[in-house]
């Protein structure tokens, strides 16, 4: 049975010969590369129809948006920006949320450097534990922590201030930054920590020149998560604000008055929320393709 | 990788600790002592032990939201962790298309939440609407302000269009990390399609999609905002998950103790599914590397 | 089993290349006999990778043919082109066993799994697999992994050819050995075409019947080991076969003697003609350290140098010499003395090369 050498290499030949032709012939059935374009584009499609209904109906005049559905905007107005950018209530909005989301992202990863580090390098007492415990917060609902945050920032004397909501979102804010950073500090190799402490670096010189630049696209991941979680949250930003720093989501619940719902406003004030997003990720594009990945695969 | 052991460690591990203890440890002493109290006022409190948790795990209303939350979780993570692979391997991997499609694909994660929910209000209402109207245009007399089916529908449409970029994501930077020798010596192999992911891409995918679908699971789990925008729980409660329930009760109701005590079991809960789902994950793996 | 055949075949990664600096590969024709053990050895980024891609049909070759016993196989993908390959780096499928991965390739193509065992057993035990058969293949160490890729690429005997990227680049020097003399007994027992990619002319030289040495996109010479050696047909051979590399000499005619810098060179008459008709300013006469003749005492024909440098490796030394500006390397054994400060040289005349324009000048020697 165990030939070494194959007798019969025409018949096979012939075999490969047919199975190629029948393959080739399933190839063609299928159009192409053309298909996978498709079920992409009908995603992105389902993706951005909603957002284009929010923008459409954002340079609508309320009087046209409930005078019947119109597909793009029969009279281009500008009505309701003019509105937002003008209105201090609702600029400040912005500017509040703004304030408090980046007031968040440097707290965070200014603490999650260090803490990271120590993660990624060094056993200690109730590491393990340490770790789990940082990793629950980030299951914790907000709405569980509403009604302490409340009463304890207002005692505080912390109530409608920046700072508040900024501290309130370390709660998921810092463990998250803490699990990505980990991850990414675990793939540099621990030789070069110690080549630089050989070579006579201090450790915090060692840790702003060397370390922190080696770990770039993760920090740069990072904030963008921390971006993203600050920004999108609302529970805890409304209920730890009153006037002075309300953030833009809960200036929006305005627009439904007694007189009903200001659809164009909303629509604008909305639309303008994404603006931001879209900058950021615009500005990480190129890592967080490696970087969603938080340095785990 | 090999971890000296080094207590000095705890001081890099301080600010951070001192933070996390402000913002996590303090309000939850704050809702561990509601919990077992009754509170009329600042001065006027008796110890109730574990009465409100009997009674909170008794209420039907709170078991039926507890239900629909599994069910709502369930269901969001059974359509976007197989649709969110399926957009990662139709991304594009190269070029300004690759740019461009990451951005779109990442966009609803960054919009607030309140601000999605606001944007499929307004897509799906009847009169100016598109989805809404294009519905009833076709003959369906879609209303999720009366019908529970279509309000599901609704905020599970919602909910996947929100959150499936997350795991689209992951997957998409897991599948990035492959190196092509391994497509190459597949197509050397004569593997069909299927063989290439079910062999080489999946395998790969493992870790992230671990991280997706813990993330998802938790996050589902806590959603408030988008339902609460979009449907206000209703009609009825059909579509009132628990995040809505317990603020309703706490700053509705100002029902401290049983507030403070369904927080509790909330958080347990969300605690003892991520732990289960986890270590199963990684007991599986072991026994995977255990071999045969 | 089949004769491939590249016919004026080029690469370029660039889509409109201008020069030849664009191209990964230039221009070549060449054969790879059925049965064959080839190697084909250069420097990293000499477009062997290249080469080896377009023959498995990783890549399209910008243009030219490849031939696969005459029938054109250019736009043909790997799968349908029935040839085996194995990377720098081990690829193995993680999830699957040892046994699974081994047997993954014959699975593809729809064989009985009572004939892919008998081939899978065959293989591990050839590859000494036998024992992890049964484990997964992602807790194998590296050089395990590797003989994994391997044997995926050796299960399939109707294969046209194996081809090999630089194979053992991961695998421990003595497993290298093993792995190596592994590989030549498999390729007399099933007498497939192998096409074996390495830089290390070692490894090259005990694997191949022929090795094929690439420069700059371009195969410079094919040959046996031994005819590399001794007649290096490109100066760059010269340089990169061998411990230390060929002595070039830049050299012209001038009155009708051939010198190097003021040096007269002792050679044939012939040679002297060939040198004084070429219009080339670019002319060297190129002879292996271990042909140089060293002695302590002046001798007919010989050259007198300045020993600047000796290095003693055990059984033979290699002598850094400087004749006029240029400097040589000459190899002396054990037995001969260390000269110092001055020597003399000479070189057999039946060993010196003639390179015009980097490519050797055939002289004719009697």
């Amino acid at each position: 049975m165990s030939q070494s050498k194959p007798t019969t290499p025409t018949e096979v030949r012939q075999r490969a010969a047919v199975e190629d032709k029948r393959r080739r012939r399933k190839a063609r059935a299928v159009p192409g590369r053309l298909r996978p374009k498709l079920l992409l584009g009908l995603y992105l499609l389902f993706v951005l129809l909603p957002i284009y209904w929010l923008m459409n109906m954002s340079f609508q005049s309320n009087t046209e948006i409930l005078g019947g559905l119109t597909l793009w905007p029969d009279n281009f107005t500008l009505e309701h920006y003019t509105k937002i950018f003008t209105t201090e209530a609702w600029y400040m909005g912005y500017v509040n949320s703004i304030t408090y989301v980046v007031m968040n992202m440097v707290i965070s990863i200014l603490v999650a450097l260090p803490a990271a580090y120590a993660f990624s390098r060094y056993h200690f007492i109730g590491d393990k534990h340490l770790f789990f415990w940082l990793l629950t917060n980030l299951m914790a609902p907000p709405a569980v922590f509403l009604l302490p945050y409340f009463q304890l920032y207002y005692t505080v004397g912390l109530f409608d201030t920046h700072i508040a909501v900024a501290l309130a979102h370390c709660l998921f804010n810092i463990p998250l930054a803490i699990w990505i950073l980990e991850g990414f500090m675990s793939s540099v190799p621990k030789e070069i920590d110690e080549t630089a402490f050989i070579d006579g670096y201090s450790f915090p010189r060692f840790f702003v020149r060397i370390f922190i630049p080696m770990i770039r696209s993760g920090i740069g991941v990072t904030l963008f998560f921390l971006f993203m979680f600050s920004w999108v949250e609302l529970l805890l930003a409304s209920t730890l604000t009153s006037t002075g720093a309300q953030p833009i989501a809960s200036v929006m619940t305005s627009t439904s008055t007694a007189s009903g719902i200001d659809w164009g406003t909303l629509a604008a004030a909305g639309l303008l929320t994404i603006v931001p997003g879209i900058l950021v990720v615009y500005f990480v594009r190129n890592h967080i393709a490696k970087g969603f990945a938080l340095g785990r695969t | 990788m090999n971890k000296v052991y080094d207590n000095k460690a705890w001081l890099l591990i301080l600010p951070m600790l001192a933070l996390v203890a402000f913002s996590a440890i303090i309000p939850l002493m704050t809702v561990v002592n509601y919990s077992v109290q009754d509170v009329f006022d600042a001065n006027t409190r008796f110890f109730t032990g574990t009465e409100w948790f009997v009674q909170m795990l008794n209420d039907p209303a709170l078991q039926s939201a507890l239900l629909r939350q599994f069910a709502f979780s369930l269901t969001v993570l059974c359509i976007e962790v197989p649709l969110g692979i399926g957009i990662a391997l139709l991304m594009p991997k190269k070029g300004w298309q690759a740019s461009a499609v990451l951005i779109l694909v990442t966009l609803p994660l960054l919009i607030p939440w309140n601000v999605v929910g606001s944007i499929w209000q307004i897509f799906t209402r009847g009169d100016i609407g598109l989805m809404g109207w294009g519905l009833r245009e076709l003959g369906y007399e879609y209303n999720i302000t009366r019908s529970a089916v279509d309000a599901w529908g609704t905020i599970i449409i919602m909910d996947v269009w929100h959150w499936t970029p997350l795991i689209a994501l992951l997957c998409y930077s897991g599948l990035r990390s492959i190196p092509e020798a391994y497509y190459q010596a597949a197509r050397i192999d004569r593997a069909s399609r299927w063989a290439v992911f079910r062999f080489i891409q999946l395998p790969k995918l493992t870790n992230v999609l671990v991280i997706g679908v813990l993330l998802r699971f938790m996050h589902s789990f806590m959603i408030y905002a988008e339902p609460f925008v979009l449907t206000g729980g209703g009609p009825g409660s059909s579509t009132t998950f628990l995040s809505q329930s317990l603020t309703t009760m706490a700053i509705g109701q100002q029902d401290l103790g049983p507030s403070a005590a369904f927080s509790l079991i909330y958080f347990l809960i969300i605690l003892l599914v991520s732990w289960v789902f986890y270590t199963a994950i990684m007991n599986m793996q072991k026994d995977k590397e255990g071999g045969a | 089993m089949a004769e491939i055949t590249l016919r004026q075949l080029a690469h370029s990664y660039l889509p409109s290349p201008s020069g030849p600096e664009d191209y990964a590969i230039r221009e070549m024709d060449h054969v790879w006999h059925q049965g064959g053990a080839y190697a084909l050895l250069g420097p990293s980024g000499c477009g062997k990778s290249t080469l080896l891609n377009i023959i498995s049909g990783l890549l399209e070759p910008s243009s030219g043919e490849v031939l696969f016993d005459g029938e054109r196989v250019n736009s043909l993908p790997p799968e349908q082109r029935n040839i085996a390959q194995v990377f720098q780096f081990p690829v193995v499928y993680d999830t699957m066993t040892v046994f699974d991965n081994l047997a993954f390739p014959l699975r593809n193509t729809g064989m009985s799994e009572t004939q892919i065992r008998e081939k899978v057993l065959e293989v591990a035990d050839v590859l000494e697999l036998t024992p992890q058969l049964k484990r997964k293949a992602k807790n194998l160490t590296a050089d395990e992994k590797q003989k994994v890729s391997m044997g995926r690429g050796l299960v399939r005997e109707d294969v046209s050819a194996i081809l090999f990227d630089e194979p053992l680049t991961v695998i421990d020097p003595q497993l290298k050995w093993k792995l190596r003399r592994k590989l030549k007994e498999i390729h007399r027992r099933f007498n497939i075409t192998m096409v074996y990619v390495t830089h290390d002319q070692l490894e090259a030289s005990t694997f191949a019947d022929k090795i094929a040495v690439m420069y700059e996109g371009q195969v410079v010479q094919f040959g046996t080991p031994r005819e590399l050696y001794e007649r290096p047909a490109h100066t760059f051979v010269g340089y990169f076969i061998g411990s230390p590399g060929m002595n070039l000499l830049d050299v012209s005619v001038k009155d009708d003697q051939v010198r190097c810098g003021e040096v007269v060179v002792p050679v044939f008459p012939r040679v002297r003609d060939i040198i004084a008709r070429s219009s080339s300013d670019n002319i060297r006469l190129g002879i292996r350290p271990d042909f140089v003749e060293v002695f302590e005492t002046a001798q007919e024909d010989s050259l007198a140098v300045e020993v600047v440098n000796a290095q003693d490796l055990g059984t033979y030394s290699i002598l850094t010499l400087a004749l006029g500006d240029v400097t040589l390397k000459a190899r002396i054994d054990e037995d001969q003395a260390t000269p110092k400060g001055k020597a003399y040289i000479r070189f057999p005349q039946a060993r010196l090369g003639v390179y015009i324009d980097e490519y050797r000048v055939e002289t004719d020697h009697e």
